[in-house]
């Protein structure tokens, strides 16, 4: 057997090592392994991807291998539970960047061999993998920076927005088609590349507050689709299993948050919250439309004191405070007076779907006897919150 | 159409159906570290940016781009960011999925 079979028969048991991983991940009991399976997975594909070149300039992929590994070590073990959502982001953004480096390094190689034209099947590769690998990589850091508080969190709107991501959209695909069919121009190449990441901040910007996670996990779809095309470019299997899966999942992910919100991805991409709530009465569940109420500490203590039934709708913000051992301890003196206590977890809270669930983790009961609103008892309409209330616990 | 751009194309298409069916039936609890581990996995562009630095030493280019040397720089530093990608998504995911380890009185 020669080498290259092997490699690509290693190539095969990483992504099956990738999808049974991603299969694990559907229950609490088996998603730290199928974690760690995803994980050796990705190490094989490596080790097989450095024995197949040869260790052909090992020395500087050492260099960039171990300056990536101890940043994004050392930034995920330092991060707060709380943070995670915008590292997740960041660590997206880099790499639909990797994907986009790639296409960028093949086509300078074409440019720079006037003796090999480049077929049109990898340029369309090339030109894929460069607009989505940069629209992912500049529109995770907005996404970071949005979260981060670096930037107002709030959706920044301009007229003609919808024409102008259009427009951008589809002078990238002319530009990236003359490049392709005509002529390998690298000052056009360098415009469409400018586009692409102007692209990915304008599609960002105008979305805002509760609905940053469905960018997060929208742009966590793109980075897979941006691997995958950076496999089309580099003919690689495992590049474009794994990038299909990521991009499948992250799609799928990304409607489950949307139906938990009851909106539609459209909605959430081009209508900008604040002005949705609009939208938000159109779909049913019109039996939310009660008003929030402030009540001070003492106020609260008489209503619960006189409460039969309670229901903890936990936020963000309780998780922020880390008010959860609090809420406990509330939880268990209204128990002991008899009453009826229930927690109900949106499934979008927090700041990403199934956040709180992660944040409320170190409380395992509490999480784990949680209602979520589909299957809550205490409504008789099975309807997530509607989005304008769920804003206002986030 | 060339064969391996076509036997790329099936990979792609059955790999996305693949995707589909895998996520599907995740509950809500996990959507984060589910979110977060395939994050990770995308992180396989670290791959083909090995691919583009090991060949870089294969390709001799002239003129005005800076040759082999743009080239390797923007290689390295896809390894790099392919790299974060990697270490970070699983080392974040699996702090996550510790969190539901824990029992309730330890803290």
């Amino acid at each position: 057997m020669d080498f290259f079979t092997l490699a690509n028969l290693s190539y095969l048991v990483s992504a099956a090592l990738f999808i049974f991983g991603l299969k694990r991940l559907q229950s609490p009991a088996t998603a730290r392994s199928g974690n760690f399976m995803a994980a050796v997975g990705m190490a094989i594909a490596i080790i097989v991807t450095l024995l197949e070149t040869n260790f052909a300039n090992w020395q500087m992929i050492l260099v960039g291998g171990i300056i990536g590994a101890l940043v994004g070590s050392i930034s995920a073990r330092a991060v707060q539970m709380t943070n995670m959502p915008q590292m997740v982001g960041i660590f997206n953004g880099f790499g639909g960047g990797a994907s986009a480096l790639i296409a960028i390094s093949e086509f300078l190689r074409y440019l720079g061999n006037p003796g090999i034209a480049m077929p049109a099947d990898s340029g369309v590769s090339i030109i894929l993998g460069t607009l989505i690998g940069a629209v992912t990589f500049s529109g995770s850091m907005i996404a970071f920076a949005k979260l981060q508080n670096w930037m107002t969190g709030a959706p920044i709107t301009w007229p003609l927005q919808k024409t102008l991501n259009s427009t951008l959209l589809l002078s990238v695909l002319a530009l990236g088609a003359y490049v392709v069919f005509f002529d390998m121009n690298p000052t056009v190449f360098l415009v469409l590349l400018g586009l692409a990441l102007v692209l990915g901040v304008t599609s960002v910007i105008p979305i805002g507050g509760a609905d940053m996670p469905v960018v997060i996990s929208l742009l966590n779809s793109y980075s897979g689709l941006a691997a995958a095309a950076a496999g089309f470019v580099v003919n690689n299997n495992v590049l474009i299993i794994s990038g299909s899966l990521v991009g499948a999942s992250g799609l799928i992910l990304t409607n489950i948050m949307c139906v938990g919100m009851n909106r539609s991805l459209a909605n959430v991409l081009f209508g900008a919250v604040g002005t949705a709530d609009v939208v938000a009465g159109s779909v049913g569940a019109g039996d939310a439309a009660g008003t929030v109420r402030d009540v001070s500490a003492e106020e609260a203590g008489m209503i619960l004191a006189y409460a039969k039934s309670v229901i903890f709708v936990p936020g963000y913000g309780m998780a922020v405070a880390q008010a959860q051992h609090a809420v406990r301890e509330l939880a268990d003196v209204l128990k002991s007076r008899g009453v009826d206590v229930k927690y109900a977890v949106h499934p979008v809270a927090g700041r990403m779907p199934g956040h709180m669930n992660v944040l409320l983790g170190k409380r395992t009961s509490l999480t784990m006897n949680s209602t979520p609103w589909r299957t809550s008892t205490t409504r008789s309409q099975p309807r997530p919150l509607r989005s304008s209330s769920a804003r206002t616990t986030w | 159409m060339p064969e391996a751009l076509l036997n790329n194309l099936y990979i792609f298409v059955l790999a996305m159906f693949t995707g589909f069916e895998v996520i599907t039936k995740v509950p809500p609890l996990l959507h984060t570290p589910l979110m977060s581990g395939s994050n990770a996995i995308s992180g396989i562009s670290v791959v083909g940016a090995i691919i583009i630095v090991a060949a870089a030493t294969q390709t001799a280019l002239p003129g005005i781009w800076g040759g082999n040397t743009l080239i390797l720089v923007l290689g390295v530093i896809a390894v790099a960011m392919g790299m974060i990608n990697v270490a970070g998504g699983f080392l974040v995911t699996d702090r996550m999925l510790e969190m539901f380890k824990k029992k309730p009185e330890s803290e």
